[in-house]
């Protein structure tokens, strides 16, 4: 398969200090990309660079097909982005919410009423469309933003800790939805603090003072470090760290 | 476009939703213009006034009679001797006493030694220069309704004629600098706090991160409250013109043209203070503190900015809403033609590029 993410000698410099220090990965169609590292370790900055919003000091990259220095304009219409705040508008309904984002990436007006209608069905959320999204529970608000991420039907959606703050059981009907839209073909990026999460990817990249340490399955990491689970490896990567928190 | 409408929709939603912020922008400029028009205002009203005359003639009790039926003026009784005036000073039965000379009558016509005195308690300086001005113009006007021969009475030497607003009243004064104050409210506090929401919410980030381009984003977010500025022009220019009878007497389009601009200025602004604040609440304080204070204090809203000490003076040609209420003050009340006022439109021409290319150079550094 195509990779829908490609990244060469990636690096970002603030001042004298290198945030991301000359990555290289690369992220297959379909995928679900694990982007692990402790806080500091430059996971954001990375990020950053991958949607668009911030230029690479050194290195080059594409996503979605399109150069992440020059035509990051067009990566915007092709990815799409879930942070952990999970983004939505509280004092917006949830149909609202939908519309906005419909709206912002352009869904055709048709499209979007069609669409909107059958997510609402699929999430179970018919009798909610027209609640402020602030009384939704936070496992709600957390599939809506999720749906809404994805309504216009990106290449990549990235999902920055998606899963913060959520109850075991919701982050694992997450899940669920994750490998659902893998399975339709959409790449995902996620990062996140959750090692039982890293074991559900299919390749995890770890990364330390703005280096990628480890990239490959969660088998055979476990494998190369001799574990028996992400946490360990994660630990034995992190002791590494020079950088505070 | 559907991309902005959609965005243009979502903000509307969101001011329609927080009953606070309508009755901010709705109800307080309302409320500040009659607050300020009646209540809070620089008017003297019922003067209390005795008169000292050696001869108690017809004359004397008709002006007498006049000053009572004023409003402003409350006639508390004639006076025989002059002691009585410190006396009724001091003890505060009396605001202001007149003492007309022996030979009044006689000489009011024939312009020889009439010389009216005017005491004044001056405990509030304001207060008094606004009391003896008001007799002053009242006796001088019931004196040549008296005289009615064509013949100028003598009171004083020096006519003084009280020009585009006869009736000196304060609101007049008010309602372009309440106009300045809100469209900054309106316009710089609410824009800036409601982009720095976005900022703390993490939806800036996502929006940033969609195809919207962040200027169009700025822009977008600018249009409810541009809306709600006009709203707000007219329905204060409605009460100024019917209510407090604000004459407007300039040319509407010029005084819809300079709001207009203004309006401008405060949005880019707010959008400069979002630019700088990181919270909502840093927001606010920087609208309140490097805003809202200065304007009050030194725009000439209240205090007239000539007479500030020089330092305070050039502080406040700096303050966009100086330049406002000045042009407002010319077009509105004098009634001049907008010549008279370019001065005041060029250098808020001047100050709105200038606010526009600092806050574009702000976002670009952000954005990176």
């Amino acid at each position: 398969m195509a990779d829908v993410i490609c990244v060469n000698g990636l690096t970002k410099r603030f001042g004298d200090f290198v945030a991301v220090n000359n990555i290289t990965f690369s992220v297959k169609e379909g995928e679900i990309f694990g982007f692990l590292g402790a806080n500091g370790a430059g996971k954001t900055t990375a990020m950053r660079m991958l949607c668009g919003l911030s230029f690479p000091s050194e290195g080059t990259g594409t996503v979605a097909g399109f150069d992440i220095a020059k035509q990051s304009e067009k990566i915007k219409k092709h990815i799409g982005y879930m942070s952990q705040k999970f983004s939505l508008y509280e004092d917006l309904t949830v149909m609202e919410n939908i519309q906005l984002y419909a709206g912002i990436y352009g869904v055709e007006k048709e499209t979007m009423k069609r669409e909107s209608t059958a997510l609402l069905k699929k999430l179970d959320f018919e009798n909610k469309k027209d609640t402020l999204v602030s009384s939704l529970p936070l496992g709600w608000k957390q599939k809506l933003a999720f749906s809404a991420a994805i309504f216009h039907h990106p290449k990549i959606v990235f999902l920055d800790e998606p899963t913060g703050g959520v109850d075991p059981a919701t982050r694992r009907q997450f899940w669920e939805m994750i490998y659902e839209t893998a399975a339709n073909g959409i790449t995902i990026f996620v990062t996140t603090h959750y090692m039982d999460e890293a074991e559900y990817c299919n390749r995890v990249s770890i990364m330390v003072d703005g280096k990628i340490e480890a990239l490959n399955t969660p088998k055979n990491l476990k494998e190369q470090f001799h574990v028996d689970s992400m946490s360990k490896v994660f630990d034995q990567l992190a002791r590494r760290a020079k950088r505070g928190e | 476009m559907n991309q902005f409408l959609a965005f243009i929709k979502k903000e509307f939603f969101h001011i329609y939703r927080d009953k606070r912020a309508i009755l901010i922008l709705l109800v307080m400029p309302i409320a500040q213009i009659l607050l300020f028009g009646f209540a809070i205002s620089t008017d003297v009203k019922n003067i209390k006034t005795a008169i000292l005359a050696p001869k108690h003639t017809e004359m004397m009790e008709r002006l007498a009679e006049e000053i009572d039926q004023n409003p402003r003026f409350d006639f508390v009784g004639f006076l025989q001797i002059e002691n009585e005036i410190d006396n009724y000073l001091r003890t505060n039965k009396a605001d202001v006493t007149i003492t007309f000379p022996a030979n009044f009558e006689n000489e009011v016509y024939s312009g020889l030694d009439n010389r009216v005195c005017i005491s004044v308690n001056a405990t509030d300086p304001n207060t008094a220069s606004i009391e003896s001005n008001y007799i002053a113009q009242e006796l001088y006007n019931i004196l040549s309704e008296k005289t009615m021969k064509g013949i100028e009475p003598q009171v004083s030497p020096i006519n003084v004629h009280l020009m585009y607003n006869p009736q000196m009243k304060s609101s007049f004064n008010f309602v372009p600098g309440i106009m300045g104050l809100i469209m900054i409210l309106i316009c710089a506090m609410m824009t800036s706090v409601s982009i720095v929401r976005e900022k703390e919410s993490g939806t800036l980030e996502v929006l940033l991160v969609s195809p919207m381009k962040p200027f169009s984003i700025m822009i977008a977010k600018m249009v409810p409250y541009f809306g709600l500025a006009c709203i707000n022009l007219v329905s204060i220019m409605i009460l100024a013109y019917y209510v407090l009878d604000v004459p407007l007497t300039g040319s509407l389009f010029w005084i819809i043209a300079i709001s207009l601009l203004y309006i401008i200025l405060a949005l880019s602004l707010g959008l400069l203070i979002s630019t700088l604040a990181e919270t909502q609440i840093a927001a606010m304080l920087i609208s309140a503190i490097v805003l809202m204070m200065p304007i009050i204090l030194l725009s000439g809203m209240i205090f007239p900015s000539e007479s500030m000490p020089p330092i305070l003076e050039y502080i406040s040609k700096i303050i966009p809403t100086r330049w406002y209420i000045s042009a407002m003050r010319k077009l509105m009340i004098q009634g001049v033609s907008i010549q008279y006022a370019l001065k005041e439109v060029y250098i808020l021409l001047g100050m709105t590029a200038f606010i526009i290319a600092i806050t574009i150079k702000k976002f670009k550094i952000r954005l990176e």
